[in-house]
């Protein structure tokens, strides 16, 4: 990125922590947390420890970060080295990217900026120009993207409250700035457990590794009476839901399965999770010692910011997470998809100079798809 | 600590202080070296952990639930104190793991008899105040079954390999595991055999009693019989040739792909610098930070942690494993390839 971007971006990000600390949510229990942040063209600095409020406005006023992060788990020493902080706990986290559902709307809003000649081409597995490999993927996600991540979002949800007991109101959901959302739980039975569990975990959110006597299909002598019903809890009746599609069919479709055998039976629990699973990125659940985007702050792959969604069915991110300024900048944009902020319709560009407000101009230069005139 | 009767004191004999119990019954280990009518239980003894070397469970003199005559129960808890005893003189570690297990799997029949007895309040009680208090495992009676907190099953079931054990092949509902007693038990099988082991390993080692020799030589002959050799191909698992394929092809790994691969290597023995080429085709390739994580990774910068290569369970949910009829039920990709002799 060039000095005049880094500089437009920070500028505008700095008037965002300004005018917006009322957007970030200090996390509870703020003195047992880690923290970090990233400034653009540099590395990372993490191993913070922040009393309140007043010491994270500070930080950001005087860094103006690029990105700020918070851990997820509770330390005795935040600020010491990763061995010596005195691990206790750490919510529940998960992340649900729409780059990891596989959409196929994904191919017509990607784009392939190569990391040699920096000439941006649609999606391809090769530099149009200089025929180079090494190419940097950005998506411009579009409604369905967002559309089936919220499904996910709340699939997730009915699995955390029904399955694992976790009350309505522990579970917070925020966009993730970028392409996705951040569930996070908090005061469950989980808090203490380590990573090996939280990856057991999300293979049961998930649907993966289920072998055939779990949901009725035994080796030897099959028995009619123990595959899955509509009423039964848990998965055993989501799976017979989607198995069976109605009531009137699981009999027809048990004598189906039955016949098909043992084998044929485990690759229907396999399509199954790809289908009722709940698309969760299995690292990131599993990683206690991670720290994560800090809700209220600003995602520098996009210029968008990471909040909390209180109504997820209406929320639009592309309005609702758009808080830089209208002030209007010139910039030379090669951004070949149409995208839409705040209501407005921008694009596509072919290496154009316009004028255009900052949260859309922020927008492109955070993908690599534009820079300052 | 638990209020113990005689029955239970026979069933569960670790849960007995050995030192105390032994003065309680008016005995020094030195008598039982030379009172001919108490020598046949260091035979007994051994026996006990012969039986445990094989992998089998000794065969008690316990009649059902019920100590069967006034004598058995010294005996039954004299063998086991006496086990602990030969296999502390005999310094054998690969003995008392085995014998730790056994007596473990031995325990076990006995809990989960006592959890299944639904004429017997008391004793299924019991058995539930063992687990929870050896091993914060809360369980609970519900119907016919044990129910247990979702993270409690997960905490001890993740040392389990075999996939009925995954939480997805369970029953859950309201944030609790459904369980048989047979099951409830099974899941403590490790801890149980931790706990045994660790009161063996713990317990003071006396030194040489007169008329234990014999036994105790017997021992060290027995536990020469489990040095197992192994040898190795050299041959690399299925999955980290899939990751160096995709590397070789430029296409991108994700970390925790270069995160196996990486670790693999470095465990198989290779150098930071023998590994880093391997990351030049990838499409965002840094010198400078490929080699930061290599070290970090190795051990020789950071914290000093040497990271170790995932186990096969862990790359499954990362979509890293692809298995093959070699893979052998294989749980690390560390082990494959490796052959007992």
């Amino acid at each position: 990125m060039q000095e005049t971007d880094i500089q437009f971006l920070e500028n505008s990000f700095k008037k965002y922590y300004f005018d917006h600390f009322d957007q970030i949510k200090v996390p509870e229990r703020t003195s047992e947390r880690e923290f970090g942040y990233q400034k653009f063209n540099s590395g990372m600095t993490r191993h913070l420890a922040i009393k309140d409020d007043k010491e994270l406005h500070l930080m950001l006023i005087q860094n103006i970060p690029s990105d700020v992060y918070c851990s997820n788990a509770y330390y005795t020493f935040p600020n010491l080295p990763m061995n010596e902080k005195d691990w206790k706990e750490a919510d529940l986290i998960f992340d649900i990217d729409a780059k990891d559902l596989n959409l196929p709307c994904r191919e017509s809003h990607t784009v392939s900026i190569c990391n040699e000649c920096n000439e941006v081409s649609k999606n391809s597995s090769q530099c149009t120009k200089c025929n180079s490999t090494k190419l940097e993927k950005k998506s411009l996600p579009c409604n369905n993207c967002i559309n089936a991540s919220k499904t996910e979002v709340t699939k997730l949800s009915e699995v955390l409250i029904d399955d694992l007991a976790v009350s309505k109101e522990n579970i917070h959901v925020y966009f993730s700035g970028n392409e996705g959302f951040h569930v996070y739980v908090y005061d469950s039975q989980f808090q203490e457990i380590g990573s090996r569990e939280r990856s057991e975990l999300t293979d049961y959110i998930s649907f993966r590794g289920i072998i055939p006597e779990s949901f009725g299909m035994k080796k030897i002598k099959p028995n009619r009476a123990s595959f899955p019903d509509f009423e039964d809890k848990g998965w055993r009746g989501r799976f017979s839901k989607y198995i069976f599609g109605s009531k009137s069919k699981r009999s027809k479709i048990i004598t189906e399965l039955l016949a098909n055998g043992y084998s044929s039976f485990q690759k229907t629990l396999d399509d199954a999770s790809d289908n009722i699973g709940v698309k969760i990125d299995p690292n990131v659940t599993m990683d206690i010692h991670r720290i994560f985007r800090l809700p209220g702050s600003i995602n520098s792959k996009s210029g968008l910011a990471k909040i909390q969604c209180n109504d997820l069915e209406k929320f639009d991110p592309y309005i609702e997470a758009s808080f830089l300024s209208d002030e209007t900048v010139e910039i030379l944009a090669n951004c070949p998809i149409e995208f839409k902020l705040k209501n407005k319709k921008f694009g596509p560009y072919n290496n154009e100079k316009i004028t255009i407000p900052t949260f859309a101009a922020a927008y492109m230069i955070c993908k690599k798809l534009a820079r300052i005139a | 600590m638990l209020e113990l009767g005689q029955d239970e004191i026979a069933k569960y004999p670790f849960l007995a202080d050995a030192g105390q119990y032994l003065k309680d019954q008016g005995f020094s280990l030195e008598q039982f070296g030379s009172d001919p009518d108490l020598k046949h239980l260091i035979e007994k003894a051994y026996e006990r952990i012969r039986v445990a070397a094989d992998g089998k469970i000794y065969k008690s003199d316990l009649d059902g639930d019920h100590v069967s005559k006034e004598a058995a129960l010294p005996r039954e808890v004299f063998s086991f104190l006496l086990a602990i005893v030969l296999l502390k003189l005999s310094g054998m570690h690969t003995l008392i793991k085995r014998f730790a297990l056994a007596e473990a799997r031995r325990a076990e029949k006995y809990l989960e008899k006592d959890l299944a007895n639904i004429s017997d309040e008391s004793k299924n009680q019991l058995a539930i105040r063992v687990i929870d208090d050896l091993f914060s495992v809360q369980v609970e009676k519900l119907d016919d079954f044990f129910v247990i907190p979702v993270s409690n099953y997960l905490k001890h079931s993740i040392n389990f390999h075999e996939r009925e054990w995954k939480l997805i092949n369970r029953h859950v509902e309201n944030g609790q595991v459904y369980l048989s007693p047979h099951e409830t038990v099974r899941l403590i099988r490790k801890e149980l055999g931790t706990y045994i082991n660790s009161k063996i390993v713990n317990a003071r080692t006396p030194t040489m009693i007169p008329g234990f020799e014999d036994s105790v030589n017997k021992l060290v002959s027995l536990s020469k019989k489990f040095v197992t050799y192994t040898v190795t191909t050299g041959e690399y698992p299925p999955c980290i040739k899939h990751a160096i394929e995709v590397l070789e092809k430029g296409e991108n790994l994700p970390h925790s792909g270069r995160f196996m691969l990486a670790t693999f290597l470095l465990s198989k023995g290779q150098s930071v610098q023998q590994i880093a080429p391997l990351f030049k085709n990838a499409p965002d390739y840094n010198e400078r930070v490929t080699l930061y994580q290599l070290n970090h990774l190795a051990g020789t910068s950071g914290a000093g942690t040497q990271y170790s290569c995932p186990s096969c369970e862990k790359l499954k949910t990362q979509d890293l494993c692809f298995a093959t009829s070699e893979c052998d039920n294989i749980i690390n990709p560390l082990q494959f390839g490796r052959k007992k002799k």
